[in-house]
């Protein structure tokens, strides 16, 4: 596992980034810290939008740091690092050059003459087990197969820091096993002169099956809220109970704990404060997952939850922190806990269930913009645009997406809704 | 063809730029590795229309009068144009025969086999059931001389430039990383460039504005009145356009037995440049009373009704089966299957259809408007018969006056009725 050598190779110090100017400044990444040592395995773990692909980025220097520096070696990063290369989620590969071509293209990059560069190639096609492959095009491979020429291309200038951007999530399930277990082989058998490999991924099984260290993200800022050490021995197994431990603290720490506080709902968009977005999630699923809950009881492990589900938790953090801020459910030492509310909720009829909606639903600072709004005109009503402008400013690109998440909830609650063909926001009469 | 390579360039996957950049390329190889072989198939389909586009003004280009100059360059257009003035229809239907067989012969010798090389550099994940296939592009393939050339000429070739351009380019990229701005250097540079086109144009500008004061009131009443006529005639033939190319579009769309041994056929007729067959047009409406203006209108549809059937045969082959079976089921009757399926899923391609022909018919306005024949010459109202007389003339005045208030009225039509159109279609009638 960890060599002798403990200078880092990889150290981010104090590292931010942010888009926008003053007032209207997105944060992808705030003021990270991490090392990584010769001979780890690092995972960058975390929901969607917590900058792990941001962070990852800027570690091979594709793109600048806003604050804080990158020191590879000790030397100070700028440009890309020649030191790392990336296999991405989508494989990247060449639609026009055939395997051997898209392998053998790093190494053309770097002058080497055609001989040499062929050689080479071809040992790392066998390497990945793709011979036999080598003047096929990418769209006659199957996925799994694209992925391994992913690899091969990636390993091929035997880089030091080999980047991983989610390899395996736009893999089937099958071919991503087989892939995961190949990558440890290398990885493992030291077969491959790569010092240390960082992943980003969003699975915590896979996180947990690979990684020696996973570094766990949140988003809204993103940031690293904490580390797990994994010290078992290969080849892990999913079953053992030792696994299943460390992926509930591992769970525990992705999910965190519920806020109570007053300020945790943040303030409406315009007003001073900071504004903290609704959840991207429609509220249907909200009470799937309520629903699902109480057949338990008032407590269900989040972990166990989503495997009988079969979801990851991208797929189920959302309706969580719906569930969080319209205080339906509370998130404790990686349970999710219906409260008394969430309970009467759960049970009542659908129109009970919309009154009660709507009297949470106009705690919410955003919700209770709009609806003030609205309240405050003649006709009572107003142009999405008017919503749009004041949401751009605190949400950037995201601000559609949270304004169609307030309609959403806004026509669940029946407090408001949308009138297509004028492009209005009006009161539902009541 | 540079607006398609731009277009191109900005949507290349972003995962594909950022793994040319991961792997250093620098920027010779990065052209040649990513961003040219990405934008070769819609550089050959542009290319042939560009083609197409240029044999439209074959016999304007090729004889013409400025002012007192008289060029008259050697070709098929001059050729046909002399036909049409001496009257000579067996001359004209020659010269077209020609013309038609070397259409044809491009077509299969050049901008087929084209096509079936282009879709190499496809970004597709899988093959397509219907490649494109070029009998000429097999034998081509299949020759040995070829492949020794490939193999002991162009590659050995391929590989030094690619050394000597790393060396002249190599390693720039790799400081191209974290500079988010640009170099010192090209920022002086741009600004010296932008500089000098500001000086120039402004030099310009104020002798335009003298050209277009002095020109006199009763002649910018010609240009307004002008440009009316012009659009009544370009919006006449979209009209007529539009009724007989949607139901046979619909029709061979949505017929794809129909499709197959129509489309080579549909592809070579809106090849052939309306121009020519002019002559033959006018020879018979010439004899009728507004002769000259059915004629014009009649021109303006050869010319452009193919973009509005292309357009709508790829809009009916969009619609989603589920939507077809559905009105099937329901029994709708002609009237309400249009009305419900057919008119709404096809609006986005109709307005992208109409915009290019509409285009398209302004083009043709210059030359069918004012024409020679016979040895006389035809002219009637309009801002295309205005410039073509202006320009025989040598009057640069009303040149300008009438391509400017051409440019402004397409413009402004543009982007007072077609955006928005293109913008409701977006929102409203997109299928997903």
């Amino acid at each position: 596992m960890n060599s002798a050598d403990n200078t880092p190779l990889l150290e981010l110090q104090h590292v931010s980034r942010h888009y926008g100017k003053e007032h209207h400044r997105f944060t992808a990444v705030q003021d990270v810290n991490l090392q990584i040592l010769p001979g780890e395995f690092v995972c960058l773990l975390g929901p969607s939008g917590c900058g792990k692909s941001t962070l990852l980025r800027m570690i091979a220097g594709l793109a600048p740091t806003s604050e804080g520096q990158i020191l590879y070696r000790g030397e100070l990063l700028t440009g890309v690092n020649p030191h790392t290369t990336i296999v991405f989620q989508t494989f990247a590969l060449y639609p026009w050059l055939t395997v051997l071509e898209n392998v053998e293209v790093p190494l053309k990059a770097q002058g080497m003459p055609l001989d040499q560069r062929r050689r080479m190639a071809l040992t790392q096609i066998d390497r990945v087990g793709l011979d036999g492959f080598e003047s096929a095009y990418p769209r006659e491979l199957s996925g799994g197969m694209r992925q391994k020429c992913g690899f091969a291309r990636a390993m091929v200038v035997q880089p030091e820091l080999l980047c991983l951007d989610e390899p395996f999530s736009a893999l089937d399930v099958l071919s991503a096993e087989s892939l995961r277990g190949e990558l440890m082989e290398l990885w493992l058998s030291k077969a491959i002169p790569t010092k240390a490999v960082l992943m980003v991924t969003h699975n915590i099984e896979e996180a947990v099956l690979m990684a020696d260290r996973i570094v766990v993200m949140d988003k809204e800022p993103g940031r690293i809220v904490g580390e797990v050490v994994v010290t078992l021995r290969h080849p892990r197994r999913r079953k053992d109970t030792t696994f299943q431990a460390i992926v509930d603290r591992v769970y525990a720490l992705a999910i965190g704990k519920t806020e109570l506080t007053a300020d945790a709902l943040g303030t409406a968009p315009g007003s001073p404060g900071r504004t903290i977005g609704l959840p991207n999630v429609p509220i249907g699923q909200m009470t799937g997952l309520l629903e699902k809950v109480s057949e338990e009881g008032v407590r269900h492990d989040l972990y166990r939850l989503t495997e009988e589900l079969t979801l990851e938790l991208d797929d189920i953090l959302p309706a969580v922190e719906a569930a969080e801020i319209l205080s339906f459910a509370l998130v404790e030492q990686g349970d999710i806990v219906l409260t008394p509310l969430g309970q009467t909720f759960v049970e009542a009829s659908i129109l009970t269930r919309k009154e009660i909606m709507a009297g949470r639903a106009l705690r919410l600072p955003m919700i209770r913009w709009i609806y003030e709004t609205l309240q405050q005109d003649d006709d009572h009503r107003a142009a999405e645009e008017f919503f749009l402008d004041r949401l751009r400013a605190d949400f950037g690109d995201y601000a559609e997406q949270q304004f169609d998440t307030a309609i959403d909830w806004g026509r669940y609650a029946e407090l408001f809704a949308f009138d297509d063909d004028t492009d209005e926001l009006y009161l539902e009469p009541n | 063809m540079t607006f398609s390579f731009y277009q191109t360039l900005t949507t290349i996957p972003r995962e594909l730029h950022e793994a040319t950049r991961v792997f250093q390329l620098n920027r010779w190889l990065s052209l040649k590795t990513m961003e040219l072989p990405f934008a070769t198939l819609p550089l050959v389909w542009n290319s042939m229309m560009s083609w197409a586009g240029g044999w439209f003004f074959l016999m304007a280009a090729e004889t013409f009068t400025v002012g007192e100059r008289d060029f008259r360059l050697p070709g098929l257009g001059s050729y046909l144009q002399t036909a049409a003035n001496d009257g000579d229809v067996r001359a004209i239907f020659m010269g077209l025969g020609t013309l038609i067989v070397v259409i044809v012969l491009m077509d299969r010798f050049v901008w087929r086999p084209m096509l079936v090389w282009a879709n190499k550099f496809k970004v597709e994940s899988t093959e397509s059931d219907d490649p494109p296939e070029s009998g000429f592009y097999n034998v081509l393939s299949r020759s040995w001389l070829l492949e020794q050339f490939g193999r002991h000429i162009w590659s050995p070739i391929s590989e030094r430039i690619d050394l000597t351009m790393g060396r002249i380019f190599g390693g720039a990229s790799a400081k191209r990383g974290q500079t988010e701005g640009r170099s010192p250097l090209s920022i002086v540079l741009l600004g010296i460039g932008g500089l000098a086109l500001a000086i120039f144009l402004a030099y310009n500008l104020q002798g335009v504005v003298r050209m277009l004061v002095a020109l006199p009131v009763s002649d910018w009443g010609r240009i307004g009145l002008g440009t009316l006529a012009t659009l009544a005639r370009v919006v006449l033939s979209l009209l007529i356009a539009l009724v007989w190319t949607l139901p046979v579009g619909v029709a061979i769309g949505s017929n794809p037995r129909l499709a197959a041994p129509l489309s080579p056929v549909v592809q070579i007729v809106a090849a052939i440049p309306a121009t020519a067959l002019f002559p033959i047009a006018l020879l018979v409406l010439l004899r009728l009373p507004a002769g000259l203006n059915i004629a014009a209108v009649l021109l303006m549809l050869m010319g452009t009704q193919w973009y509005l059937l292309f357009n709508i045969i790829a809009g009916v082959s969009a619609i989603p089966q589920d939507l077809i079976y559905m009105s099937k089921l329901l029994q709708l009757r002609k009237w309400d299957r249009w009305r419900t399926l057919y008119l709404p899923a096809l609006f986005p391609y109709l307005v992208t259809g109409l915009i290019t022909a509409g285009g398209g018919a302004w083009n043709a306005s210059i030359v069918a408007e004012h024409t020679h024949f016979g040895g006389r010459t035809f002219s009637t109202t309009g801002v295309g018969a205005l410039i073509s007389e202006a320009t025989a003339r040598g009057d640069y005045a009303l040149l300008l006056g009438a391509t400017l208030t051409m440019i402004l009225t397409v413009v402004g039509i543009n982007r007072l009725f077609w955006r928005r159109l293109y913008r409701l279609a977006e929102e409203k009638y997109r299928v997903e």
